[in-house]
């Protein structure tokens, strides 16, 4: 008969083991596991005594009267930043294509006297360059973060709670520049800035503090797929576009 | 009916402070047994309340309506209680010597308020209290938090994962690491009360 690991039987005191019948037999049957058990339980049940000062009914409240003082504004000149990031990126995407349409529409069915099509194109490489202009800083800013990861050099644990914070900022840009440049047919922005968003998930969703060996693994994945070099000579790339529209 | 989370927040989202002070009502009593949980400590707990719901106002943009708010502000309130931790022990090692740091090392059961005695608090007088916080010192800061959510919050493996930012499969190993180093410091003292 095979005994139930620790792990297992820890499982089962919190009632978050897969078979729940067959370790309840298990320990019914085998004297050894059900006192490796019981020592367990007498131990946990030990440490469940803690006590913790008790708050009364009214100790949100309490909480309130000593933080509303503090609370910055929320709703500023600008109301639309109270919106979540991920609406901000929403309205500003619509911004743009709404720039774009017009800027076609404009093109199109404006009455020109001279020079019809000169001035449409000239609308739609506007939109470009302001499209150029923000994926070039985009592209800097996430370089930035994955750089910072990369040449950390910490003794014990790192803290990226910063870096994560900002890499769920990019996450949220990175969609809408990645659906434009799918749109706009730019299949080789779109593959980098897909592969970048994927690095930048993972670190959001990685530990806050990293361990210098999670740390070498995010390393060693970062120059595995080159992601740094990808977005450098993708970022040089946007910059030249950027000046040949100018 | 009483609104949920979800709606209180998108109102806080547009500024409106009221909404706010609900959510802070509702969650104020729970978030303090996690930062004394965490920290052992009152006033530290206190000031991890505080700190949580300063942080979590500030980054309400940025939090994700799809996610549970509890699950959010669990996570905000661990971080603060891990700064609170760190403080204290870089303050403990500066205010003292290595002798000093060590004899300094907080209780959480000793610095309880006193209050009517119960048959756990009286089983847990003198050197078994004094162990238990010891042993709950030793483990590291992600040992404690997933032990802590786990053991006294009951939360489930996949939401501590999610607090802790991390893997399902190493939020159980935490937890797990965290029973094997208590068990092995606690076991000598509990082996005489079957």
């Amino acid at each position: 008969m095979n005994h139930l690991s620790e792990e297992q039987l820890i499982l089962h005191y919190y009632g978050e083991e897969e078979d729940a019948g067959a370790a309840e037999q298990h320990l019914g049957e085998c004297e050894e596991c059900r006192a490796l058990y019981g020592s367990l339980q007498r131990v946990l049940n030990v440490v469940d005594s803690l006590p913790v000062p008790e708050c009364g009914a009214e100790y949100g409240e309490q909480v309130w009267k000593r933080i509303e003082h503090r609370l910055p504004a929320r709703r500023g000149a600008f109301w639309v930043w109270a919106w979540p990031a991920r609406w901000r990126w929403a309205a500003a995407g619509a911004a743009f294509a709404a720039f774009l349409v017009a800027a076609f529409v404009a093109g199109r069915f404006y009455p020109h006297p001279r020079q019809p099509a000169q001035l449409a194109v000239a609308d739609t490489q506007a939109g470009e360059r302001i499209l150029l202009v923000a994926v070039g800083d985009y592209l800097e800013r996430s370089q930035m973060v994955l750089i910072e990861l990369a040449n950390a050099s910490p003794k014990g644990l790192l803290d990226i709670s910063a870096e994560q914070e900002r890499a769920v900022d990019l996450v949220s840009e990175n969609r809408l520049y990645r659906q434009t440049a799918a749109h706009t047919g730019d299949a080789v922005v779109a593959s980098v800035l897909d592969e970048l968003e994927r690095v930048l998930l993972d670190i959001t969703h990685a530990p806050s503090r990293l361990s210098p060996g999670e740390l070498e693994k995010l390393r060693q994945r970062l120059e595995a797929e080159g992601i740094l070099f990808k977005i450098r000579v993708l970022g040089s790339n946007v910059r030249n576009q950027e000046g040949q529209k100018l | 009916m009483e609104l949920t989370d979800s709606a209180f927040v998108t109102k806080a989202r547009l500024g409106d402070a009221d909404a706010f002070r609900a959510l802070v009502e509702r969650h104020s009593r729970p978030l303090f047994r996690l930062a004394f949980r965490m920290t052992g400590n009152q006033q530290d707990a206190e000031d991890v309340v505080q700190e949580s719901f300063l942080r979590a106002w500030r980054q309400l943009g940025r939090f994700d309506e799809r996610a549970s708010f509890g699950t959010w502000l669990y996570r905000i309130a661990t971080n603060c209680s891990l700064d609170v931790m760190r403080s204290r022990k870089r303050r403990s090692r500066q205010d003292a010597g290595p002798e000093g740091a060590a004899a300094e090392v907080e209780d959480p059961v000793l610095s309880l308020p006193s209050g009517d005695p119960t048959p756990e608090r009286a089983a847990l007088s003198g050197e078994v209290r004094g162990q238990v916080a010891e042993a709950m010192n030793e483990l590291s800061a992600s040992e404690r938090t997933a032990f802590v959510l786990r053991h006294f919050e009951g939360m489930r493996i996949d939401d501590i994962s999610r607090v802790l930012g991390c893997q399902p499969g190493a939020a159980k190993h935490s937890v797990f690491r965290a029973v094997q180093k208590l068990r092995r410091a606690l076991e000598p003292l509990t082996s005489g009360a079957r």
